[in-house]
């Protein structure tokens, strides 16, 4: 679904998720591995307020990663 | 009853202008024609029919006039075979001919659709043919040139004849054609962790094996280039992970989706569990539905927005649920959304996955 996004509207697409390889399968060009599978934007084990910084430093990884021009698929790490 | 008063099987011939004499490229916008007899490939195809199936008519169109005119081309090709009252369709072998393969399986699909003929054509595996046509119609795998017009009009006939007999039931494989993408069910005489076991085995020992749960093969495009200017950037969000209103209006499917949902959310600051819930069936929802910003993190990009981390949220996210999903239904999704961001001047997404 993002791959035919990115081609269709020719604008960049960076997915958050948690198995890496098969966002590298699907064909996915800029990847951030997201915390956990029911949970990929948020960890809220944590506690409310670290669950919410998790997810401002992965918005932030994720934005900077639209913003970078990429030669290849590339997984974003923190 | 002898042979000969016997009902023989009537077979129709499909060919283009070179294999019917006609002229090479300069006579390729050659238009639909009919004869009474087998030509070219078709006497070969004629001799291995025989005795029990005869070509009754060849039904001829150039290469050039089938591709620039398809729609003329197919109805007035129908026609003229359709006037052979066929049993069965035979058309090319095409070999590794683009067009042919296009008119061949074009031609070969459109008869079993329009007039319920059976019908099956052969070409090289590398003929675009193939993979436009091998899911609607029966296409024999041939050489990539016409030296291999004997064999493949062999294998077209004994083709041909169990196919009106109703005898095409194995798998693809075995019945000798390209894959249509269909599953059949059957009852196998070996229990399926038996199977698997072997099948582990077999790939431990570096023995050949056969899957029988086939993976998709996934394409690759070269990245977009990098947003420029991210402070008046529009982003998308977009999710496969099933966060929806609640109460799915959209009636999404909890896996297996046929369909994705969009929904508004101008206004909205952050996910609360009274408005949004996920209905995926793919993970544990527990958490989704506490704060659906886990899977979506609305309200970090609605914070960033108003710092103006970057431009604009787009004003409405797109959804469905990636568990179980056909291939081809998430990349018509992916289509259908990329061209609505792309009329809506979006910049970038950011796609969420559980």
């Amino acid at each position: 679904m993002g791959r035919e996004i990115e081609r269709v509207a020719g604008i960049p697409v960076v997915q958050i998720a948690t198995i890496i390889p098969i966002m590298l399968t699907v064909g996915a060009n800029r990847i951030v591995p997201g915390i956990a599978i029911p949970h990929p934007t948020g960890d809220p084990d944590l506690g409310p307020e670290r669950d919410r910084a998790v997810r401002e430093e992965l918005v932030m990884r994720s934005l900077g990663a639209l913003a970078t021009d990429v030669a290849e698929q590339t997984v974003f790490e923190k | 009853m002898s042979e000969s008063n016997e009902k023989k099987i009537r077979v129709v011939h499909y060919i283009n202008q070179f294999f019917a004499g006609i002229g090479g490229e300069e006579k390729a916008d050659c238009e639909p024609l009919s004869k009474q007899e087998a030509m070219g490939p078709g006497m070969a195809l004629k001799a291995k029919l025989a005795p029990e199936a005869e070509v009754v008519g060849t039904v001829i169109c150039g290469d050039g006039y089938y591709g620039e005119h398809t729609n003329d081309a197919r109805e007035r090709c129908l026609s003229l075979i359709k006037a052979f009252e066929p049993d069965v369709v035979v058309a090319g072998p095409a070999f590794a001919a683009g067009r042919y393969g296009f008119a061949c399986g074009d031609i070969a699909s459109s008869v079993t659709e329009r007039l319920g003929v059976p019908a099956l054509t052969a070409m090289y595996e590398e003929n675009p043919g193939v993979a436009l046509y091998a899911k609607k119609t029966y296409i024999l795998p041939c050489g990539d040139n016409a030296r291999g017009v004997a064999e493949a009009a062999g294998r077209m006939a004994a083709f041909a004849k169990k196919l009106v007999a109703g005898e095409v039931k194995g798998p693809a494989r075995v019945e000798g054609y390209f894959p249509r993408g269909v599953r059949k069910n059957f009852v196998h005489e070996q229990p399926g962790g038996e199977r698997a076991v072997e099948m582990l085995l077999s790939r431990l020992r570096g023995e050949a094996f056969r899957t029988e749960y086939e993976m998709p093969v996934f394409n690759k495009i070269p990245p977009a280039p990098a947003l420029k200017d991210l402070k008046n950037a529009t982003i998308a969000l977009v999710c496969s992970g099933g966060i929806v209103p609640m109460g799915n209006p959209d009636r999404i499917r909890v896996s297996s989706a046929e369909s994705f949902g969009i929904y508004d959310i101008s206004g909205v600051s952050d996910l609360t569990p009274d408005k949004y819930e996920s209905i995926h069936g793919g993970y544990e929802r527990a958490f989704a539905n506490r704060d659906p910003d886990v899977i979506l993190p609305l309200d970090v990009m609605r914070a960033f927005e108003k710092q103006g981390v970057f431009g604009k949220l787009h004003d409405k996210f797109y959804s469905t649920t990636g568990t179980g999903t056909a291939v081809s239904f998430a990349e018509q999704f992916g289509r259908e959304i990329g061209e609505e961001l792309k009329q809506s001047g979006v910049d970038a997404v950011i796609l969420t996955s559980t």
